[in-house]
């Protein structure tokens, strides 16, 4: 893939950043260049949006056949998360056992490696989560 | 608005037996199912009008994109140089296909066309095929972080156990009531009967879905004759009617929808398809409905009515969508055991409920079978596709 595919979405990877609608308030993740509600009212006013990282784990899986580029770490933790603005995010928890992810735990973001192409290609990182102590 | 311009009928159904083909092309695959259907129909390939083609991925599997033109030139349709379109929406590619070839006769364009479904998937290794089929979900915001397609279906199987009461034996009983269909099947990919043990001990694919939890990838293709109702007396004794047909989208991604234990998409296509056939789930004996994991018809058997919300599990654990109980649920296998070659996968569930409604099901027929319903889903339910089918 092209690296701009990834760098173009760095800010929203990274950072866990959104849009915010600046007619009705609403936030979006991922970012979007017009809100479904505002419809064309919201063309020109969406602005960036920070969201907090911190959420709740509303469903999880245990992986035990992963993507390609994830095959090396099955078993891993895929959650379904509430995130305390009110959208929801899909991502891998890390840094705790499968058996201690359970519906209703807090999670944090954490910043981490994805995957890479390759032993020569680019590295993608972006946001994971983590149970919260 | 919610009405067909004229009336559309299915005269012919043909289907390849689903599985892994190793010594079938893509090609091949369409030219049998293809001709099957005509030979069904009674009819030469010079009266066809039109081609219609769901497949979900020919370009990731074979490398191999514009199949509409492949299979028009295989089965000798560009003599005439007739219109070939090719509709792609993942899984539900073939109801989609099926879809749009009804709005084509309806319309007064073409009175008899055929419809197909193919796909060709045992020629990539299997991880690539959990990388391919994952593409019909947001690769940008699940795939690349790790998410499978089944491991979305598996957050959708958790939350409903957590909400609903639902357990891991009630998602076993769907894949063994559909094994069970799928042994009378002489064209599923798997005839054998499992037992409740097996799909509960069976290893995990993603937690809590076990591998008798995921429908198969599969070689196959299936094809239909549509025409309009006039046509359809002249050319056959027994056309069925097409009765209703919808279409619903939802988000992409599972993140972006409110609540994940049931589907906007099918509720919408359901209520458009029931609106336009004048009844409503009450009147279904038997239905085709989207198993590609067990969950996935828990699921679709509330969201079409047939159950209340969370008691999808329960009811099949009753044995309620048995074959000839209250309603029959994928009296062909289902995905799970006639097999899941993506695109082909709603043509299948159509010719199943014309062979259910004809009275040609032989140890699978549903007494009495005299309206049914057809479900299709792409991905998690970003579409979905609902078609009911009548005798005439």
């Amino acid at each position: 893939m092209a690296v701009a595919r990834h760098w173009r979405n760095q800010d929203q990877r990274y950072n866990l950043a959104g849009t915010r609608c600046k007619v009705c308030g609403g936030h979006f993740f991922p970012k979007t260049s017009m809100c479904p509600s505002c419809h064309r009212r919201s063309l020109g006013k969406l602005e960036r949006f920070q969201f907090s990282g911190n959420g709740t784990i509303s469903s999880f899986t245990i992986i035990h056949e992963g993507m390609p580029q994830y095959s090396s770490q099955v078993p891993y933790v895929i959650a379904y998360i509430d995130l305390e603005e009110g959208d929801h995010i899909i991502g891998q928890i890390v840094d705790s056992e499968p058996s201690e992810v359970e519906i209703g735990k807090k999670v944090e973001m954490v910043f981490r490696k994805l995957s890479e192409e390759g032993r020569s290609g680019t590295i993608q990182y972006g946001f994971k989560f983590r149970l919260t102590p | 608005m919610g009405t067909l311009a004229r009336d559309v009928a299915i005269i012919g159904v043909g289907q390849t037996r689903f599985g892994e083909h190793w010594n079938l092309t893509f090609r091949e695959l369409g030219i049998e199912a293809g001709f099957r259907a005509m030979e069904d129909a009674g009819i030469s390939s010079s009266r066809i009008e039109a081609l219609y083609t769901g497949t979900m991925s020919s370009g990731l599997f074979l490398n191999q994109e514009h199949v509409s033109a492949m299979i028009a030139e295989v089965v000798g349709l560009t003599e005439n140089q007739i219109p070939a379109t090719r509709i792609e929406a993942a899984g539900a590619s073939g109801g989609l296909a099926f879809h749009q070839a009804i709005l084509d006769v309806a319309s007064g364009l073409h009175d008899i066309v055929v419809v197909g479904g193919a796909e060709k998937m045992s020629d990539v290794v299997s991880n690539l095929a959990t990388e391919f089929v994952a593409s019909g979900a947001d690769q940008a915001w699940e795939g690349l972080f790790g998410a499978t397609m089944p491991s979305l279906f598996a957050l959708m199987a958790r939350k409903h156990m957590h909400d609903h009461g639902t357990t891991k034996e009630h998602l076993a009983q769907v894949a063994v009531k559909n094994h069970a269909h799928g042994a009378k099947n002489p064209l599923a990919q798997f005839q054998r009967e499992i037992t409740l043990n097996m799909a509960v001990n069976a290893p995990m694919v993603a937690d809590p879905l076990g591998m008798f939890d995921c429908a198969p990838t599969s070689d196959g293709s299936a094809s239909l004759v549509l025409c309009d109702m006039k046509t359809a007396k002249e050319l056959s004794d027994d056309p069925i009617r097409v009765a209703g047909t919808g279409q619903g989208s939802d988000s992409l991604s599972l993140a972006n929808r409110k609540e994940i234990t049931s589907m906007r998409s099918t509720v919408a296509a359901a209520r458009r398809a029931y609106e336009m056939a004048g009844i409503g789930p009450g009147d279904i004996r038997v239905a085709e409905v989207h198993d590609s994991y067990t969950i996935s018809e828990i699921i679709a058997i509330e969201d079409l009515g047939f159950f209340e919300k969370g008691d999808g599990g329960f009811a099949t654990e009753r044995g309620e969508t048995a074959l000839n109980s209250t309603i029959t649920v994928n009296p062909s296998g289902g995905l799970k055991a006639r097999g899941h070659p993506l695109g082909a996968t709603g043509i299948a569930q159509i010719n199943e409920l014309v062979l259910q409604l004809r009275g040609d099901a032989d140890g699978r027929q549903v007494k009495d079978a005299t309206v049914g319903l057809a479900h299709n889903i792409g991905g998690t339910g970003g579409t979905a596709v609902v078609n009911i089918l009548e005798v005439v």
